[in-house]
């Protein structure tokens, strides 16, 4: 059977496109959140849409499972393979196919990598505002599968938000064009029914972006703060004042530290917690605000304030946030990486209470957020020879999503569920809010072949290991958020 | 037409609660909810289908300004939404239409309708951030969640954007508010033609302005964009708008902003055999889609930067269904003779019947 599968996926891919050998396959076994690992049979490389509905289609057939991949950057585990299936390996499907300035849009295959469409925008001055960490090396269709966000989600929203239209195969193989080139629609939104679904609803081979104009101006400001409470006491300051930031970022003392350690940011080093701010537009606007900002800013009696006075300072206070996950690295053999979010004006009370649970079990908990959306990022960090210890880390980190919850938020803003919080999807919605989503999930996959055990509870599980992290982030080239 | 029932009559059933509209799902053979009635295309019932009016589910169940979001019952009124934010200085930035003539929040979901605003941050669709619905088997379903940024589950709030209450029946909603601009201004320029306008919408691109709205008007020949921000930053701006397109405009402040915007909200038309549509599209198609309206004496005017159509058309359903498919587009019929909401070439067919099957298996609402 399984022979018969592999001989019939020879005759689709060359065997330079078709990886079956052991040590060809262990880059694909786990993603960015290494914690889980499976073997796939095969690893196939489509280098077009055609190869990728042929390749789904032979699963189809033989109901073998698939996962699709772009650069493995998933911290919820959403790319790791199902054991006993294939993977499709879409870095290839890389081109960017239209850049249309007059519309604002792009139309790009799902490998192309998410800054990419920044950089070749830029000569139309337009960019594609979506900009998770990873941005520099994770794709468009992973960003679509998992509705990635970002440090601007508040003012400019997820990648749902910058999604027009897309073309995409479905796990039976038939091939659906949703949504279009405007930005407005007739009838349900279906593209925006398929941002987001975790790879569970198959393959987005086109994808049509919104780009936006490249502001005009930038003024970000650098707030140091004794307590991280009084950090995001200014955010819900400066929200108040009626002014709409694109970015506002908190980093606590942990986490400043791995950031220094890493990029030498200039970070003021005593610290307990740093505000970054970011207002852009029209210099005339953006001008007359960064008045205001600095006025409530000061209001909020930070220790130090600092406002980058060219592009490279601008870019430099971004680089040590941006880093800050790899970062921890430096200063934790391994960690976990929470995504929970809470509403804004209980961030105060949600820091106070992951501090004191980690204490309560000793565990150290750096924490960076886009306080802007209420998206926090604790980083639990423990050593994964000490046995017992990732277990005991894994713990904290539910406790933190059930706080998540009991304070009126998500179990994640940005890096989906996947594999690592699936078990926390009934601790948000209802049996028969699940069931319904399950309809939904076999209606469009009737096999459950796509991607399957990733977002519900319940499905097989892939091996749990605690080591490390992905040799390719431990290379440098990859990084979380 | 003869099989439409207007949405006012009398038969409409009028739920006070959620229970009460899961038990009329339960016990009515088809239903469709219905708002305001400010589109009465889409709320119209066929044969066999009885009106809901969910006029009785209204009310601003919380609103936090600090949080920047509030959740409604699906029937409350927007005027009622928009006097509460404008208390607090915020907003719903995409300008939902037909405020003023009664529209619900949940009515206007359904409908996935936006209005000139959308232009700079999105429309309907981008502000929502979580439902609760009733399915085709009477489940309570909730999607998305309360909190701006939030990625857990399907994304069924943005499928409900535009559902025409052909999937469930909304009963709530969660919004994304923004602070509103202290003011507005607007330039007004004289266009002879579309494309002239699209010429100029490209010679203003590489300025990287915000504008909140950008109006394509062929009826006025004019193109108006709106500016937002504080009143002392405007002499500036609007001088600096006009420099980089090379030509002056006349210039609307305060008031006249205002009052000029209102009137180019869209409304019912006023001739009984006119039917008022939406037609999503884009500048690619704008200048011969524009002639086929101009021929046939539509009055039309294009929102935000060309991407959507707000046309009153009086040739007949047929002839609007034909002129959309010659061009490959699709549409939503609001007012006037038209027999059912989704006209033209919609895709996503095939997708969406998959879709419907999971939440309505039994069509207990009606069909697309």
């Amino acid at each position: 059977m399984r022979s018969r599968f592999l001989t019939a996926l020879g005759s689709l891919f060359p065997p330079s496109r078709l990886l079956i050998q052991a040590a060809e396959l262990a880059p694909f076994e786990s993603d960015a959140l290494t914690a889980f690992r499976a073997r796939p049979i095969a690893v196939v490389i489509p280098e077009s849409k055609e190869d990728v509905i042929q390749a789904v289609r032979l699963c189809r057939d033989h109901g073998v499972p698939f996962v699709a991949r772009g650069s493995g950057t998933s911290l919820s585990g959403g790319s790791v393979p199902v054991a006993g299936g294939i993977v499709l390996a879409l870095n290839r499907l890389n081109r960017i196919l239209r850049i249309d300035p007059a519309r604002r849009i792009a139309v790009v295959e799902p490998g192309v990598i998410n800054l990419t469409v920044s950089q070749l925008a830029a000569r139309h001055r337009l960019y594609y505002a979506p900009d998770p960490s990873s941005q520099s090396i994770c794709t468009i269709g992973g960003n679509v599968a998992f509705n990635s966000g970002g440090a601007h989600c508040l003012k400019y929203g997820m990648t749902s938000n910058h999604v027009l239209g897309l073309t995409a195969v479905l796990p039976d193989g038939e091939v659906v064009e949703l949504g279009g080139e405007s930005l407005e629609g007739a009838g349900p939104d279906l593209h925006g029914l398929f941002v987001g679904n975790e790879g569970l609803f198959g393959v987005a081979l086109e994808i049509t972006l919104r780009l936006l104009p490249i502001p005009e101006s930038y003024r970000t400001i650098l707030a140091a703060y004794d307590r991280v409470e009084d950090a995001g006491e200014a955010v819900s300051r400066i929200v108040a004042s009626g002014l709409l930031p694109g970015a506002m970022e908190i980093m606590d003392r942990l986490a400043i530290e791995a950031a220094e350690a890493a990029v030498h940011a200039g970070y003021p080093a005593d610290a307990n917690a740093i505000l970054l701010v970011e207002l852009e537009g029209e210099r005339a606007v953006v001008d007359l605000d960064f008045a205001r900002l600095s006025e409530v800013v000061r209001l909020s009696r930070p220790r130090e304030v600092r406002v980058a006075r060219d592009a490279s300072e601008r870019l430099l206070f971004w680089k040590g946030r941006k880093s800050a996950f790899s970062a921890v690295g430096r200063i934790s053999p391994d960690y976990l990486v929470q995504d929970g979010v809470v509403p804004r004006s209980r961030l105060g009370e949600a820091l106070g209470e992951i501090g004191r649970m980690g204490r309560e079990r000793g565990i150290r908990v750096a924490n960076v957020f886009h306080a802007g959306d209420g998206n926090l990022h604790p980083l639990i960090l423990f050593d994964g020879r000490v046995a017992g210890a990732l277990e005991k880390a894994e713990e904290l980190a539910g406790e933190i999503l059930r706080l998540c919850l009991r304070l009126g938020g998500s179990i994640t803003g940005e890096h989906g569920v996947g594999m690592e919080k699936r078990d926390y999807l009934p601790a948000m919605f209802t049996p028969t809010e699940i069931e319904v989503m399950h309809r939904l999930h076999r209606a469009i996959d009737p096999k459950g072949l796509s991607n399957s055990g990733k977002m519900f509870p319940g499905g097989g599980a892939p091996a749990l290991t605690a080591h490390g992290p992905h040799p390719l982030e431990r290379a440098g080239i990859i990084s979380r958020e | 037409m003869s099989a439409m029932a207007p949405f006012s009559e009398p038969s409409a059933l009028t739920p006070g609660s959620v229970a009460e509209v899961v038990d009329l799902v339960a016990r009515m053979p088809m239903v469709l909810a219905v708002g305001a009635g400010t589109k009465p295309v889409p709320s119209s019932c066929p044969e066999g289908c009885t009106p809901v009016a969910m006029r009785c589910l209204s009310g601003i169940v919380e609103y936090d300004p600090g949080e920047l979001t509030f959740t409604a019952l699906a029937g409350t009124p927007l005027g009622e939404i928009e006097a509460a934010l404008a208390r607090h200085g915020q907003y719903l930035p995409f300008d939902p239409p037909f405020a003023r003539a009664g529209a619900t929040l949940g009515g206007t979901i359904a409908a996935g309708l936006s209005g000139a605003g959308r232009q700079r941050f999105g429309g309907v669709r981008d502000f929502i951030l979580g439902i609760r619905f009733v399915t085709g088997l009477g489940e309570q379903v909730r999607g998305g969640g309360k909190v701006v940024k939030n990625a857990a589950g399907f994304d069924l709030p943005k499928l409900f954007a535009g559902s025409l209450g052909r999937l469930g029946i909304l009963v709530e909603a969660t919004f994304k508010v923004f602070p509103r601009p202290k003011a507005f201004a607007t330039l007004l320029f004289a266009c002879g033609t579309v494309s002239e306008a699209l010429q100029l919408l490209e010679t203003l691109r590489p300025a990287s302005f915000d504008f909140e709205a950008v109006e394509i008007l062929p009826d006025e020949s004019a193109i108006a964009i709106r500016l937002g921000g504080a009143p002392e930053s405007f002499a500036g701006r609007l001088a600096a708008a006009e420099r980089a397109a090379g030509r002056s405009a006349s210039r609307l402040l305060e008031d006249a902003d205002d009052a000029f915007w209102r009137n180019l909200e869209p409304a019912r038309p006023a001739g009984a055999d006119e039917i008022l549509a939406k037609v999503p599209l884009t500048a690619a198609e704008l200048p011969a889609f524009d002639a086929a309206l101009a021929a046939a004496g539509a009055r039309r005017r294009y929102s935000s930067g060309g991407n959507v159509a707000w046309i009153e058309w009086s040739l007949g359903f047929e002839a609007l269904e034909a002129a959309l498919r010659v061009q490959g587009l699709s549409g939503l019929a609001l007012a006037g003779p038209a027999p059912r909401p989704l006209i033209g070439a919609i895709r996503g067919k095939a997708f969406r019947s998959r879709v419907k099957a999971a939440l309505d298996p039994h069509n207990r609402f009606p069909d697309f």
